[in-house]
Order: structure tokens, then sequence, then C-alpha cells
């Protein structure tokens, strides 16, 4: 079998020409491994040759892009690769968008796959995810020996014309593709396989979410300062900020001065995930406002935050959320609230 | 949102219908509550039996804030 021919795409500093004061050097090409190519080779060596490495100052390239582009392209080009290696860049932001843009340029030009490594927060993933079989590596270069045999791995599959590649991280593409059995069927058969706790494999996988450590108790709750939170979509009546009834952009921020009571003229719900009749009707039953105003009277809670924060969790992405939850976090701890409740319909 | 809010410190009762989401998403202190479109009511009660069944459930979730969790704990 011939070697596959492979060209590596690396930032200035592990080309070995320097760290942040050289991150404005433009494209250039070397024949050969330069850098962590050398790893690489020493995993591929029976199957791949890398041919060539192209470097670009990370600064230039993000700066410059579509000049950079463009002399990137054509350097990887002049090797005639079959497949392209970008980094691994690691949690470096900026080698890792330059990495993501020159896996998109190789992907939509060259149409060649393109294997990186990045950690998975790293802006460049989720910018250009699609555009390669990118490998979960560490934050820093300290997880360099990790991440060559990771990646190599994903490189072998291609070039063994694996039907499945495994080990890299979701490109969040879907792929439409026809089954002999409809999805009922094969939905039980799953069902039943798993009860039988037999072997299956799920065709829709669930997504993993982080964990939280549990905030200490409030002491004292009769002395503690509340604030009410919710995703049911409580809203005064009208929606004065428009909050849409699915897949929220926003949230909204609303006085409870002069509400002791939810009645059908002073709320309502902005959402659109389930019959709002109830709500409408009295809001109190999404937002306890009603019962909150009567546990402050009768000191069953020390005070109150002046106002209730509002989304509609339908539909709404994980990061807007988790940004909608930020923001209302430093608010609430600006005036010093202690704890809070947060419903959800 | 009730991880990025818990994420600072500061103590958080999800109050819900569907425990089994607030499990996978990540909540700490959980109330199971009534039904999706009203969790903290039941039309079906008369006006003062829906309050006082609104009233136990806020009593639980401020009684969850005061109770020390170490994993994810429901109230019920």
């Amino acid at each position: 079998m011939t070697k596959k021919r492979i060209v590596h795409y690396i930032n200035q500093f592990f080309a070995g020409i320097g760290g942040e004061e050289k991150a404005d050097v433009k494209p250039e090409k070397r024949d050969g491994v330069v850098g962590p190519g050398m790893a690489f080779k020493g995993q591929l060596t029976d199957v791949a040759e890398i041919v060539g490495t192209v470097i670009c100052g990370d600064s230039y390239f993000n700066e410059n892009e579509a000049e950079a582009s463009e002399t990137v392209l054509e350097m990887i080009k002049s090797y005639d690769p079959d497949i392209v290696i970008v980094g691994p860049s690691f949690n470096a932001g900026r080698y890792g968008v330059a990495a993501g843009a020159v896996a998109k340029l190789v992907d939509e030009n060259l149409h060649l796959p393109v294997v990186g490594g990045m950690y998975p927060e790293n802006p460049g993933f989720e910018l250009y995810r699609k555009h390669g079989y990118f490998v979960e590596v560490g934050n820093s270069a300290a997880t360099m020996r990790k991440a060559i045999p990771a990646m190599s791995a994903v490189v072998k599959q291609i070039i063994d014309g694996n039907e499945e590649v495994t080990g890299y991280m979701p490109k969040g593409l879907r792929e439409n593709v026809f089954r002999e059995e409809r999805g009922s069927k094969r939905a039980v058969e799953m069902l039943v396989n798993k009860i039988q706790g037999k072997e299956f494999t799920t065709e829709y996988p669930m997504p993993t979410f982080d964990r939280v450590d549990p905030a200490p108790a409030v002491k004292d709750i009769t002395k503690a300062r509340i604030a009410l939170v919710s995703s049911g979509g409580p809203v005064p009546k009208g929606n004065p900020d428009h909050i849409e009834s699915s897949s929220a952009s926003k949230y909204g921020k609303y006085s409870l001065k002069d509400i002791d009571d939810f009645t059908p003229e002073n709320g309502q719900t902005a959402h659109g995930g389930y019959d709002p009749v109830y709500a409408n009707e009295d809001l109190d039953r999404v937002l306890p406002v009603d019962v909150i105003k009567e546990m402050l009277a009768n000191g069953e809670i020390g005070s109150l935050h002046d106002y209730w924060y509002a989304t509609v969790g339908n539909g709404t992405s994980v990061a807007n959320a988790k940004k909608f939850g930020t923001e209302i976090a430093a608010q609430l701890k600006e005036d010093g609230v202690d704890a809070v409740i947060l419903t959800s319909t | 949102m009730v991880k990025a809010i818990e994420a600072t410190g500061l103590p958080i009762v999800h109050m819900c219908t569907i425990v089994p989401i607030s499990k996978t998403v990540g909540a700490n202190r959980i109330v199971p509550t009534v039904a999706i479109p009203y969790p903290l009511g039941n039309p079906e009660l008369d006006p003062k039996d829906e309050k006082e069944l609104r009233r136990k459930l806020v009593r639980k979730a401020l009684k969850a804030l005061e109770t020390p969790v170490t994993e994810q704990t429901v109230f019920n």
C-alpha cells in the first residue's frame, strides 16, 4: 500500500519560531515534519508520511484571515495531500480558531478529511466542529503525549476506510439514512434488549451534563434574603420584553414591589410548551408570589429580592440558559441574596 | 440556569414536575411539584385549598434550602 500523504498545520509556537512576540509571522511551508509532526510521524510511519508542514502566526491568521486563508490553502494544496492534520491546539483560542478555519478551508475547497485536536471549550471547536474530526485533548500542551496517539488513531481509521470513525467529538451534523426497519420497531427492539440486559446501541445519545457542587445550606431561613426565578415563562401581562415562546434568547427582570398576588390582569405566561390556561388564570401557580409575600409579612423568610427573573425554558439552548443563570446570579449577589427558588414547568 | 446560579455559591432549590429532567441536568436540591401547566397549584381545588397546597410546597423548598446536602437530593 502506498503511504498516504499528510500535510500538518501548526502555529509559530509549535514550529519553534517564537511565542506571543512572533504571533504575527506570515504563513510559510517547510517540507517534512516540524515540531509535533515528529511525534505523529512516529505513530503513523507505517501508513502515512507527513510530506509538508504549513506554519502561520496565530495573530497573523486571525487578523488577516482572507489573505492568510488563501496563502495557507495554496501551500497545503502544493503538497497534494490525502489528509490534513491541524494542531493539536489544546485550549489556545487563536490557535484553535486558526486551526478550525484551516479545517474549513480544506473541507470546503479540497474536500479532504481533516483531523484536529482541541480542548472541548476551545472556541475554535464550536465554530468549526463540522469541518473536521476534532479529537478531545487536554487544555494545555502538557498533554501533548496523550493527544498525539488519540489523533493518530483517528487518522489511521480514516486511512483504513472505516465506515464508522470513532474517538472524536461529534461534528454536530445530521445525515439522512434509510433503514430497513421503521423507527417504532427499532425502538421496541432496543427496549426489549435493554430490559433483557442485552446490548443495544442508541440512535440518539443523550447529552452529558456537567455537575456543580451543592452550595452550603442557609443557616436560618427566617433571616435570609430570598429571590424568585423561573423558566416557566411568568411575565407581567402583555409580555413587555417579548420573551419568545420557545428557544428564548433573553430573560426578563420584573419588579415585585407592586404585586402581592397574581391575577389574570397582572400576569401571564410566555411559555409556548404547555397549556397556558391555568397560568394565565393565576400565575401564582407558576411563581408563588402570593405565598412568598405572605411569608415575608409573617417572618417566615427574612427579606425578598425586589425583582423576579423569568425566561422560557422551551427548547432554550444550554448555552443561553447558562448565560442567563450567570447574569441573574451576579445581580442576586450584588443585592445580597442568600438563596434562590427556581420554578420550572 | 439552576447550575449557573449554584456555581456562584448561592444555594438554589429547583421546584419542578419532571424530577428526572432536573436530576439529569444537575440540580442539587429538588422539590417535586404538581403538574407541568400548574407546578404550584391545582385548578381543581378551591382557591383556599390551592393556596394551602402552594404554601406547603414553598415551605418544603425553604426547608430544602436550610438542609445541607452533599449530593442530588429530592425533597418529597
